[in-house]
């Protein structure tokens, strides 16, 4: 009870300067906050650049796209690596590799695999038979479209992974492990990242900088390296989509079994 | 912005929270916060961050979810403090 009342004391304060502090934002969208005008509130801030520039310099009309995977491709570089590490942080901590060191209890699959007067698992196994296809085309859709509409590799890559997990809610965990095995997810995580960074170190080669990938115009053969740069993003929005997809159900698939990847929910 | 959707988003949004907050079982709590989730997607579409919205309606109101429900059901499902 003690802790209770401290704890709710602690929120409290907590929430009070929070409140004062967002007296002090700028309203929204207002031109001259130190985002959008620089702090001088002059012409050269990094915001008034992309608006101006972006299109002009990677022929890419969505500018988050643009400034995530091409101006800021550091950053994006090592939040794939963030979700990668993630990934295997789950792994290490929960996977079971021993197989029978549990008291194991009656193998659920043998249960959930009888679908004889089961009409409520029918109706939704088929249902999600047809919607998995319809989700992985659509995700498919935002890696290749975020150029040119919000997504992009995260958004889709989440997607397809979602699309094995609903899979494995809908019918069982070894069903969505048949489509995509464990060795297939853990290659395919490490695989992104190889892309991304491969994409992100073949400018050194033509001797210009990390994630420069107008340097790649010659290997693409394109006209200029502004379309070098829009297919260099794409390169990477690729990388960033298998290590999430990847990811996604390789962190659903240790969770809800424990690490032992059989049953599950 | 429209400020009558602003109001009723934000409304829903303190129910969703202090239901998720308070509720005892934790599968519905889980559930409600799948809802919370949403409900900021629509916010951030609202105010235009697009991009932002689409990576809150799949990671936020989808996986998450799902992945609280897969470690809830190896926990007990109702929460005793």
């Amino acid at each position: 009870m003690k802790a209770k009342i401290f704890a709710s004391i602690a929120v409290t304060i907590t929430g009070a300067i929070l409140l004062y502090a967002v007296t002090d934002f700028p309203n929204f969208g207002d031109p001259r906050s130190p985002a959008n005008a620089g702090v001088e509130g002059g012409s050269s801030s990094a915001s008034l650049y992309y608006i101006e520039n972006t299109y002009r310099d990677t022929k890419v009309p969505n500018l988050v796209t643009a400034i995530l995977a091409d101006y800021r491709g550091y950053d994006t570089l090592f939040e794939t690596v963030v979700i990668f590490t993630a990934g295997m942080a789950i792994f290490a901590i929960l996977r079971v590799l021993r197989n029978e060191d549990a008291p194991s209890a009656p193998d659920p699959e043998s249960t959930n695999r009888t679908i004889d007067g089961d009409h409520h698992r029918i109706i939704v196994g088929i249902t999600c038979r047809i919607a998995v296809p319809l989700v992985q085309i659509f995700a498919l859709y935002v890696v290749a479209h975020g150029h040119h509409s919000p997504g992009g590799g995260f958004q889709g890559g989440v997607m397809l992974g979602a699309s094995f997990i609903l899979i494995a809610l809908s019918g069982s965990l070894r069903d969505a492990l048949a489509r995509f095995s464990e060795a297939s997810y853990i290659r395919l995580a490490s695989l992104g990242i190889l892309i991304y960074a491969g994409v992100a170190f073949l400018p050194l080669v033509f001797g210009r900088n990390f994630v420069d990938y107008g340097a790649l115009r010659g290997l693409l053969g394109t006209e200029g390296e502004e379309m070098a740069r829009s297919h260099g993003i794409f390169g990477v929005e690729l990388g960033v989509a298998f290590t999430v997809m990847s990811v996604m159900f390789a962190i659903f698939a240790n969770l809800s079994t424990r690490g032992r990847l059989k049953g599950g929910l | 912005m429209i400020v009558t959707f602003d109001i009723i988003i934000l409304v829903f949004l303190v129910i969703a929270a202090i239901i998720s907050l308070s509720v005892k079982d934790l599968l519905a709590a889980a559930m409600v916060f799948g809802i919370y989730g949403f409900l900021i997607c629509l916010l951030w579409a609202e105010m235009g961050a697009v991009d932002v919205a689409f990576t809150e309606a799949t990671v936020g109101a989808g996986v998450s979810t799902v992945l609280i429900i897969a470690t809830i059901l190896n926990t007990r499902r109702r929460s005793t403090d």
